[in-house]
């Protein structure tokens, strides 16, 4: 137990006289720390540059917006008028008062759950389609023309049909949120599964790796930036169809408080609700962008 | 003597449509266990097919690949591959591309530790257990190489298919890598089927140089034993006479009798 503790005692104390003596290389790790500050500036630079063009912009476009809507007899308010009414819906998210009288988060977050069900059913049954449809020649011929028809029925054609099925406001909004997103992820999906290289087919089959096999460990990761791709178009297009399917059937969600703000002429809570959509759109779009960062890493390159 | 691996009358034609290209015709070759053949033959004479076909990734039209008396008609770790370029696997470390491998051939014989400690036995038989950790694009195409025999070799193959491995390869990693591939044939006497277009890469390793025909319908055009013992030294064999009686065989073979004619 002892010797080690002493060895390294020797040791040091051999390394000092050592760097002592070679005074140089002691020298030049002092300039270490100054720059070290100027990183700091630097990145407090790197991040001035990418925060202050839009922050000017945006502050550009309020005061043109309070001059344009200040007029007397302007339709829409100007946004000193909506801060002022949504005052209490900006500070308190989180009232409850029954019925559809909600604060924004339980809106917000109705609509989200709906999504990330509706999404994940579609994620789920699209990626298995979209493989099925990439791997077989007679997969692709039959059920192709079929999707290519399809993915172009806007989302809210769909909800009346849904509706008739389903008979409830809740699975028809889900059904709509499915049915809108699957079609990028199954068309992406197949197209990753196709252009797979020969070369990882090779292996795969010198390996003798069985078909399950080959789906989990070569056709999903190499697919992934491809699958990545169609699941960000189709998180996307489900956040825009909620919105107009809540709008439609009604209950809590941000589809339908937006609807409800027009109904009673509350124009600034739907500009503050616009105001949070964008935002959540903004987020899940990062959100689905940086999982895919994550997942696909080592793949893309060779 | 049995032979270990054997080419029986192979014949492949390609269909496109309504033409038919005939690429292989009448190939017989037999190979004893432990040999070093190379396959050598100037570009689109159909060397790389005759290789898929052994390996089984494509069929031929007539004949049939024997290996140890049985026919092989379809992939396998018995016939592990050591691909031109690469292959690994971007997303898997180089550690998990060989034990992708492993874990299928030694799934029911080898435990995991032991399965573990055979990865890593490859790996440092290629001298890349360093980089275990590391992804493919973290490396250079040399050590890619490396990793691509150390998969192919933790398969513990009957016969190695080396397919252009050095092909993509500068001129110092290339006679750094083939060292390394004579001794491991030394070490482990493998029974190694490579494709080349370099003479000397072909001389220097080979036991039996096998020279194909220009395409299409490419034959086996001559078949050179090289008398060379082993070990061989790179150095010591470049004033050796035989081995540039060998280079001269080839070099005829390949420039004067069989000259690569342009497509028009």
């Amino acid at each position: 137990m002892n010797m080690p503790a002493f060895k390294t005692d020797a040791a040091t104390a051999v390394a000092t006289p050592a760097a002592a003596s070679v005074a140089a290389p002691v020298v030049t790790m002092t300039p270490n720390r100054p720059p070290r500050a100027e990183k700091y500036v630097k990145m407090a630079k790197e991040a001035a540059v990418r925060v202050v063009p839009p922050l000017i912009v945006l502050v550009l476009l309020m005061v043109f917006w309070e001059l344009v809507c200040r007029r007397a007899g302007s339709t829409l308010p100007p946004p000193s008028k909506v801060f002022k009414d949504t005052k209490e819906l900006i500070f308190d998210p989180f009232f409850d008062r029954g019925g559809i009288d909600k604060g924004l988060f339980w809106h917000l977050s109705a609509s989200l759950q709906r999504v990330a069900l509706g999404y994940s059913l579609a994620a789920i049954v699209g990626v298995a389609l979209g493989t099925l449809v990439g791997q077989s020649v007679w997969a692709m011929r039959g059920l192709d023309p079929l999707f290519q028809v399809l993915r172009t029925i806007p989302p809210l054609a769909w909800l009346p049909l849904a509706l008739a099925a389903f008979r409830d406001g809740q699975p028809s909004a889900i059904f709509v949120i499915f049915i809108t997103s699957i079609w990028p992820i199954i068309i992406n999906t197949a197209v990753g599964i196709r252009n797979i290289p020969q070369d990882y087919r090779n292996v795969a089959a010198v390996v003798q790796l069985n078909p399950l096999e080959f789906f989990g460990k070569i056709m999903i990761p190499a697919a992934a930036p491809y699958i990545f791709t169609g699941l960000r178009i189709g998180i996307g297009l489900s956040w825009l169809a909620i919105i107009a399917a809540e709008m439609l059937i009604g209950g809590v969600g941000i589809g339908f408080f937006i609807w409800d703000a027009w109904n009673s002429s509350h124009i600034s809570e739907i500009i503050l609700a616009l105001f949070y959509v964008g935002i959540i759109g903004f987020v899940l779009d990062r959100l689905i962008a940086g999982l895919g960062k994550i997942v696909t890493r080592g793949t893309s390159a060779g | 003597m049995q032979a270990y691996l054997k080419l029986d009358h192979i014949d492949k034609t390609f269909t496109r449509g309504n033409a038919t290209t005939e690429v292989l015709k009448e190939i017989n070759l037999t190979i004893d266990k432990g040999e070093y053949v190379s396959i050598i033959g100037h570009s689109g004479c159909g060397k790389s097919t005759l290789l898929n076909i052994v390996a089984g990734l494509t069929n031929c039209t007539t004949g049939c690949v024997l290996l140890e008396n049985r026919e092989v008609n379809s992939p396998g770790p018995d016939r592990a591959v050591v691909f031109q370029n690469h292959s690994l696997l971007p997303w898997l470390t180089v550690y998990e591309n060989v034990r992708l491998g492993v874990d299928k051939v030694f799934a029911s014989s080898k435990t995991r530790s032991e399965r573990d400690a055979w990865v890593m036995h490859n790996l440092n038989l290629v001298q890349m257990a360093h980089a275990k950790d590391k992804r493919p694009s973290e490396i250079s195409g040399g050590m890619k190489q490396r990793v691509g025999i150390a998969r192919a070799l933790a398969m513990e193959p009957k016969v190695l298919l080396l397919d252009e491995p050095f092909g993509a390869l500068d001129a110092l990693t290339r006679a750094h890598l083939q060292d390394s591939v004579m001794a491991l044939h030394q070490k482990l006497g493998n029974t190694i089927l490579m494709i080349t277009h370099d003479v000397d890469e072909a001389v220097l390793l080979s036991d039996r140089i096998v020279m194909m025909t220009n395409g299409p319908s490419a034959r086996i055009g001559e078949v050179l034993e090289v008398p060379l013992a082993r070990p061989r030294k790179r150095l010591e064999l470049a004033t050796n006479p035989g081995y540039l009686k060998c280079r001269q065989r080839v070099l005829e073979f390949l420039y004067e009798r069989h000259r690569f004619v342009e497509a028009a």
